[in-house]
């Protein structure tokens, strides 16, 4: 095969705002023959989905290619009429979407918006890609592959959802998928069966795919060959080996060095010694259904307890019981060794100040209508009874020690700061309370890896610092290993496992912990091959756990 | 069903349709063949039109993406705006009598371009003035601002500038009957007029541009008091509603429910009938009925809306953080909460307005809301409303009525335009 299949020619991409035309990429080459996977991976604002969605011609609202071709199979999609794109879109480029569950239409049934692509292109009947669609839907293993179609998508998982979306993208054989990030938003355990079938069922048509991801380990599964993009521009590109055990530059390097953050084990806890936090025996229902049963565990001070567990886990809930949010139904909670009222409307000032919180979404921790200032100032005010230049003077300290420059965020917006930043505006509003304890839930997975590195430095840092204790929510494993102390594992609203991190990672396991473990992805393009071998293809659905 | 199939059908059934609908007119009068006849023959030509305009564009452009990818559709409605513009010019310029008989429609159209053009021009030297004059900031948000809401924010002011300032501004005063009644508008002898009243007198001969006035006075100040009541209550109740849930919501939900199930106007109408039978008909005392009434039924629209808004805000993590903080009701509500509800809340507030606004102007229509002597512009129209007969042939004696409706018109459109530029800035500040 001589001429690629996708050909891109130094690709110049804009993007307007406050009336200039800025650059998004600046010159992007890039070739993909038949059958063939390109990774693109960077951090996020690197231009990884502008230049997918480049790749179908297609631009976001107030984006302008402005230089260069996107060649598919001879046709030039930048100066392509609208009539001919229409006839390759769907049918011969499909693309897969982040976030399934936004993407597919709530009002229809999955069958239904799978069968309307081959019925538009006239590729088939409807009859007959009903039919071809139940087929795919086995081969993507998903369960009841005749019923699931019927249903309407809020009635299957997020995994599940996101196998329907890329058998839709399969629904006209397309030559060329592309897949924005198909698994960043599920769990490890069902991160493992998409990514499994996506690579199959791509390997069985010989469809070429773009796979945009930040995941280093995921992308070393997926891609024959990988290109690396930072602010717009090409880092480098090789082949997945290559690129894994070799890569030539800086950037490149600094990426592969993430996962590699480990601090040093802290000396064990002094038997006898009173926890900062005590949760006892708590079970705690919402309505009439138990989702907590009887979770025990202590977290001492100046140490990390991890939660770790998949979605529904009860992690979340824990952490609410603990900050009073649920009530829980028996059990209690102490701190310091004093029992706490269950109810947070019922703890003193002193009480609900000891113990704070950072959120998983910064976008919705943060009050978009107030100043950075006024965020971290508020509890400063209110706990402190600080005002004025002492306020002001207490609010710098603590932008510094979050290593942001005072005079220069103090009267942003959270609209105005990087998804990395808000997170640390997060960190430094719990800080701002002085606290003993700040639980932490899932702080780093909305993040990308290296601006999560530098959550988890900081964080490690405030550790050292202040004595601080915290409770680490987080279903990422490589999380767990880079800060914890302890590992409490959960699932379905119990502890299945709990103690040092040393030993949780050193077998025997739990069964659960295992399968957790065992679900990570790791940088060795063969991972995913041997993993398989390993569990045995068919046993795949039934391992990892499949919930409606 | 494929695609090509259902709009197949669909274009035949719709054909069908027409066909038999012209063949049973025709069957009733065949006088009006002719005009079935002109009316086929334009929508063709239009069509055609359409379709050499595209490919003109097309072969004249090198096939520019403007035009190859124009649909159909599109170029159709390219020729149908020129050729509107077209006649419009022309129509604009035909005589405005014949014969000394006065043609209404060309009037009308006239007055309408002027009146039109005259608001556009304001709206661009106003905004052309703010753009030049005032602090950075301010020239800063005139610089981003559409023609339209110029154009609202001008009207407003004048507005405002009028009904603070009335008793100075108004030539006489509002229950001043002056000499002759019914001098026609436009202050012309010739037709009836009289240049001391250029917008002429009422049925008793009171001076239409000084009740206009005080009108701006009675009826916009009423209509400000009121929705800044229903608001405040509504506001109140439906953010103490999202906030607490349970029982109270319930309670408060299912009242505003009661309320809204009957017919506002209707509604208000009774209620003020019976506080009029039961406590006094007093002039003073029916206004403030009014007032209060028609808060309370507007309340509950003001409610629904601050309790939806309210509860997508309570959901959210800062909330949560708040709580955890150890933070009272009245912060919650007014500093967390309030800050991110303002863009829908003005939007309602001057969508609200308007509605009390023309609450206010239908009750004083029917004879219940503002009592006379008092200027108002729903009475107004009313007392005025037999001149608009005179239309066909007298358009200068059928405006007096209008005046006071284009009155009420032009405030409900300036604050819209007001209110729908408010609602994208405050989108278009996430980006």
């Amino acid at each position: 095969m001589s001429e690629p299949l996708l050909k891109i020619r130094n690709l110049w991409i804009e993007g307007r705002s406050d009336e200039t035309w800025n650059p998004i990429i600046n010159g992007v080459d890039l070739d993909l023959n038949r059958g063939e996977v390109v990774g693109l991976i960077g951090e996020s604002g690197a231009g990884k989905s502008t230049i997918g969605l480049a790749s179908m011609g297609f631009t976001r609202d107030g984006v302008r290619i402005s230089e260069g071709s996107v060649v598919f199979d001879g046709v030039d999609l930048v100066t392509a009429s609208a009539a001919d794109k229409r006839a390759l879109l769907g049918k011969r480029i499909a693309y897969v979407a982040q976030s399934a569950a936004a993407s597919f239409n709530p009002a229809h049934k999955l069958m239904d918006q799978h069968t309307e692509g081959p019925v538009q292109h006239s590729v088939s009947s409807k009859a007959e890609s009903t039919e071809d669609g139940i087929e795919l839907y086995r081969r993507l293993r998903l369960p009841n592959p005749e019923e699931i179609g019927f249903r309407y998508p809020h009635q299957v998982s997020g995994g599940q959802l996101q196998r329907a979306m890329t058998a839709m993208a399969m629904a006209c054989r397309p030559d060329l998928i592309i897949f924005d990030e198909p698994t960043t938003a599920l769990d490890v355990t069902t991160q493992i069966e998409v990514l499994a079938s996506i690579r199959d069922i791509v390997e069985q048509f010989d469809t070429a795919a773009i796979y945009i991801t930040h995941d280093l380990a995921v992308v070393a599964q997926m891609a024959d060959k990988i290109k690396v993009l930072l602010k717009g521009d090409e880092v480098e590109e090789s082949d997945t080996r290559t690129m894994l055990s070799a890569p030539k530059e800086e950037y490149t390097k600094s990426l592969w060095a993430v996962r590699s953050f480990e601090r040093p084990a802290k000396p064990s806890v002094i038997t006898g010694a009173t926890p900062v936090v005590s949760v006892k025996t708590v079970t705690a229902a919402y309505g009439t259904t138990d989702v907590l049963h009887d979770v025990s565990f202590d977290i001492h001070e100046g140490r990390t307890v991890a939660v770790v567990g998949e979605s529904g886990s009860g992690k979340s809930t824990t952490a609410r019981c603990i900050t009073g949010l649920l009530p829980p139904r028996i059990g209690h909670i102490e701190f310091d060794g004093m029992q706490l009222p269950l109810d947070y409307r019922r703890r003193d000032k002193m009480q609900l100040r000891q113990a704070q919180m950072i959120y998983q979404m910064a976008d919705t921790a943060l009050n978009p209508r107030k100043t950075i200032g006024e965020t971290i100032g508020r509890p400063v005010e209110f706990y402190l009874r600080l005002k004025g230049k002492e306020k002001r003077a207490k609010v710098d300290a603590l932008l510094a020690e979050i290593e942001l420059e005072p005079t220069e965020y103090f009267n942003r917006l959270p609209s105005e700061l990087s998804g990395g930043q808000k997170q640390r505006i997060g960190i430094a509003r719990a800080l701002a309370a002085e606290p003993k304890f700040i639980i932490c839930d899932e702080v780093t997975s909305a993040l990308d890896q290296l601006v999560a590195e530098g959550i988890l430095k900081l964080l490690a840092k405030l550790q050292d610092q202040l004595g601080l204790s915290y409770m680490f929510i987080t279903h990422d494993l490589a999380t767990v290993r880079a800060i914890s102390d302890e590992v409490v594992v959960m699932k379905d609203g119990k502890v299945v496992e709990q103690g040092e991190k040393a030993e949780m990672f050193q077998p025997p396991h739990h069964p659960y912990t295992d399968l957790l473990l065992s679900s990570v992805p790791e940088m060795d393009p063969d991972w995913l091959d041997d993993l398989l071998k390993e569990r045995g293809v068919d046993n795949i659905g039934d391992a990892a756990v499949d919930k409606m | 069903m494929r695609k090509d199939v259902f709009q197949g059908t669909l274009g035949a059934l719709i054909a069908f349709t027409v066909l038999a609908g012209i063949c049973v007119l025709l069957a009733v009068n065949w006088a009006s063949l002719g005009l079935f006849l002109t009316a086929f023959l334009a929508v063709l030509g239009l069509l055609s039109a359409a379709y050499l305009f595209r490919m003109v564009g097309r072969a004249a452009t090198g096939n520019a993406p403007f035009f190859r990818d124009m649909p159909f559709g599109v170029a159709f409605g390219y020729v149908l705006a020129a050729v509107l513009v077209v006649f419009g010019v022309w129509y604009f310029f035909q005589p405005t009598d014949t014969d000394g008989v006065p043609r209404a429609g060309v009037i009308f159209f006239r007055w309408a371009v002027q009146g039109f053009l005259i608001f556009a021009v304001a709206a661009f030297l106003f905004r052309l003035l703010g753009r030049s004059v005032g602090t950075e900031g301010s020239r800063k948000l005139f610089r981003s601002m559409p023609l339209t809401a110029a154009f609202g924010i001008l009207i407003i002011l004048i507005y405002a500038v009028v009904s603070i300032f009335a008793g100075v501004i108004a030539p006489y005063g509002q229950e001043e009957i002056l000499g002759a009644a019914n001098i026609v508008p436009g202050g012309n002898p010739a037709i009836g007029g009289n240049p001391d009243y250029p917008l002429g007198t009422d049925q008793i001969g009171r001076d239409i541009l000084s009740r206009l006035i005080f009108g701006a006075q009675n009826t916009v100040g009423i209509a400000f008091v009121t929705t800044c009541l229903a608001f405040l209550l509504g506001g109140t109740l439906g953010f103490l509603a999202a906030t607490l849930g349970g029982w109270l919501d319930q309670l408060l939900s299912r009242m505003v429910d009661a309320l809204m199930a009957i017919p506002a106007l209707i509604f208000a109408l009774l209620l003020i009938t019976i506080a009029t039978a039961w406590a006094g008909s007093a002039s003073w005392q029916v206004t403030i009925y009014m007032i209060l009434i028609i808060a309370v039924i507007d309340s509950t629209r003001v409610f629904r809306l601050s309790r939806a808004v309210g509860q997508n805000i309570v959901v959210m993590d800062y909330i949560e953080a708040a709580k955890l903080r150890g933070e009272g009701l009245p912060y919650l509500i007014f500093r967390e909460m309030l800050p991110n509800a303002y863009a829908p809340l003005l939007a309602e507030f001057g969508l609200r307005f308007c509605f009390v606004f023309l609450t206010i102007a239908s009750l004083s229509f029917l004879g219940v809301g503002i009592q006379p002597p008092l200027a108002d512009w729903g009475t107004m129209v009313r007392d005025l409303s037999q001149f608009i007969n005179f239309a066909a042939f007298a358009p200068n004696v059928a405006v007096a009525p209008l005046l006071a409706a284009g009155a009420i018109a032009l405030l409900t459109v300036a604050v819209n335009f007001v209110v729908d530029w408010m609602l994208h800035k405050s989108s278009g500040l996430k980006e």
